[in-house]
């Protein structure tokens, strides 16, 4: 086409321009919500966090972000539609980016609430649904990703209910929680690590594998993960073994040193928390960003199965670092300081539960709201009363976000869709 | 910005620490019982009126405090121990800083004498309704301890040890004001009809502070029964 062969170039930076601003907007805001629990706990301080998140959340967009990535590229729009008028996928797609990343800065700035994941689907939606056609969208997609959004967070407030049951169960209930706290911690780290090898070998490293010619099974994934589950572990015995019991914090609190050890826990489960949500959210930016450069590179042929540039997630990895960095650390502080009633004992098994979800979620190809799923996993951890209070209010500015967020990202993303067809078309 | 969406706007501030610090503020006001009445039968009115005002300012910072504590706890505010028992036991707290001011107050107004035969036992009551208030700080001071087991296992034990020696300790106050009494009644009639009047009601409010003290530690029991 005429379009791709002219513009292509700058379609194609305009897309990763947008891209990036978009991972810019994940890095700035999202990623301190999903490690504001650490801070606020105090198991990290702000340069811990963002130092983690750096390495985590580029980690989970580069090893396991690929499945969220194709489902934003080509699974909330149905591919067929497009395939006499690519060009319209290229214009939709440029404009899902601005919308979102626009409604993004637009909410931020008034306080409302927003969702990076909302605001992208609704505008993916809005473009398809009314630029093109009724048709365009694959609704029942769309539908499991929207029941995904209730469903996520009721299952990490059942994971989270779990974990901090257990933990009741294994160590605080019993005379000496200190000593237990030490010999069970290391178990929860296992989990950890295995769930994140897990995750990466199954969806991530699939395509390194096909490469070099090599594959897993199942049970040898497991074997694998298991025994990067061990590793893990076994470095989480040598932080703790180096936790003293400190008898002066005890005369305030008794259960001062076992907060100590859980402590350490959180920092193998902030790595999970930044590594899941690297692998779900990047996608939001990525994501369309890959539609419009699959189509350019084919010159309008919308390739069913295409793999996907390295350098597109590598993008997305650096612009959620590049928020971070530049806007990132002080929203986190900001959080972290507002949130000082979570000990690590208990901000353990939220983070935990979120984590584990939306790494299934990632895996399974849903993007769904990190933030949400992690509100889910803190109540969890408030039923099984763990926790000194908890505002039954954000849930229904959980609910708002939905309300907002989903026609404001379909509508932005509509005006900038005509706008692009005018210009380009 | 303002991150209205940020996961900090779910956690709203616990209530016990709050709940705590009351009860500290309000234990304190009880223990200057002891020494009120030690400059009241000490014939030191000047230093008894010291006391009152520290009594009295005591008392409205308690007021004070429960009127925040009120002010921070919304129906909307999720607690893993029931909101209205939290409003209950502070009442009761409220109550020990209410009565110990009424009872100083009386006494300084009236420039009260205690007889010289009941002084060492008054004194001696006095002290053990302080003490009784003192151990309900104590169980009120594992609420945090509570929370971190999720109110179970060994600290439940725990604190219903404590609440145990709460109740043993009421116990002993009301053995000792049944004893007051009786003595005094064994001396009234030498008395002017309303001083005895009141002596009697002096000694009933103190019995009270004793009284609400181990009623605070039974609606802690309520918490745990949860």
């Amino acid at each position: 086409m005429d379009l791709f062969s002219e513009y292509g170039t700058i379609l194609i930076i305009l897309a990763g321009a947008f891209g990036f601003f978009m991972a810019w907007g994940v890095g700035a805001n999202d990623v301190a919500n999903a490690m504001g629990t650490s801070v606020g706990s105090k198991a990290l301080t702000i340069k811990q966090a963002i130092l983690i998140a750096m390495v985590f959340e580029f980690a989970g967009a580069y090893l396991a972000g690929g499945e969220v990535t194709s489902t934003i590229r080509k699974g909330i729009v149905d591919s067929e539609i497009f395939t006499n008028s690519p060009d319209l996928l290229v214009f939709g797609m440029l404009s899902a980016l601005l919308a979102a990343g626009t409604w993004l800065m637009i909410a931020s700035f008034m306080g409302w609430p927003v969702s990076t994941t909302h605001s992208i689907v609704g505008a993916i939606v809005g473009f398809a649904a009314v630029g093109v056609s009724v048709d365009a969208v694959n609704w029942s997609k769309v539908s499991t990703i929207v029941a995904s959004w209730v469903v996520s967070p009721v299952i990490a407030g059942t994971i989270s209910f779990a974990l901090f049951r257990s933990v009741q169960t294994l160590i605080l209930v019993h005379d000496d929680p200190f000593v237990r706290a030490k010999k069970y911690a290391p178990l929860y780290m296992f989990a950890v690590g295995f769930l994140m090898a897990m995750v990466t070998i199954l969806k991530g490293l699939k395509h390194v594998f096909k490469d070099i010619g090599m594959s897993l099974s199942f049970s040898e994934s497991i074997v694998w993960s298991a025994m990067f589950g061990i590793l893990v572990a076994m470095l989480g015995s040598y932080l703790l073994s180096k936790v003293k019991r400190d008898l002066v914090l005890e005369e305030k609190n008794r259960f001062a040193n076992v907060e100590r050890v859980f402590a350490v826990l959180m920092i193998f489960t902030a790595c999970s928390m930044a590594f899941a949500h690297g692998s779900n959210d990047v996608a939001n930016a990525v994501g369309p960003l890959a539609a419009v450069v699959n189509v350019v590179n084919s010159g309008g042929v919308i390739l069913a199965k295409s793999t996907m540039p390295s350098w597109i997630l590598l993008l997305g990895g650096a612009g959620i670092v590049f928020g971070l960095a530049t806007y990132g650390f002080k929203v986190m502080g900001t959080i972290g300081r507002k949130i000082t009633e979570l000990t690590p004992s208990r901000g353990f098994a939220a983070e935990l539960g979120a984590a584990a979800t939306v790494v299934f979620a990632s895996g399974t190809g849903l993007p769904i709201s990190t933030t949400h799923t992690l509100v889910g996993a803190v109540l969890g951890v408030g039923l099984a009363r763990g926790i000194g209070a908890l505002n039954l209010k954000m849930i229904g500015s959980i609910f708002l976000s939905w309300v907002v967020t989903l026609p404001a990202g379909a509508g932005l993303s509509i005006l900038f869709f005509f706008f692009f067809k005018g210009v380009f078309g | 910005m303002d991150f209205s969406n940020s996961i900090s706007n779910l956690f709203g501030k616990s209530p016990i620490r709050p709940l705590q610090e009351h009860m500290s503020l309000v234990v304190n006001c009880a223990s200057h019982l002891e020494s009120f009445f030690e400059a009241v039968i000490a014939d030191q009115w000047d230093k008894a009126s010291e006391i009152f005002d520290l009594v009295a300012s005591n008392e409205n910072e308690a007021d004070d405090l429960k009127k925040q504590f009120r002010l921070n706890m919304p129906k909307s505010l999720f607690m893993p121990v029931s909101r209205a028992d939290l409003l209950g036991i502070l009442a009761q707290q409220d109550n020990i800083a209410n009565i110990t001011k009424d009872v100083c107050g009386i006494v300084l107004g009236r420039k009260m004498n205690i007889p010289n035969t009941l002084q060492s036992d008054f004194i001696g009551y006095v002290k053990s309704a302080i003490e009784t208030c003192e151990k309900a700080r104590k169980a009120i001071e594992e609420l945090d301890e509570l929370l971190e087991t999720g109110f179970t296992g060994q600290e439940v034990k725990f604190v219903k040890k404590l609440i145990r020696e709460l109740d043993a300790q009421e116990q002993k106050v009301d053995k000792k004001e049944r004893k007051l009494r009786q003595r005094l009644f064994k001396i009234e009639a030498e008395i002017p009809p309303v001083n005895v009047m009141f002596l009697y009601n002096v000694i009933d409010n103190i019995g009270e502070v004793a009284d609400v003290a181990e009623q605070i530690g039974n609606q802690l029991e309520l918490l745990l029964a949860k």
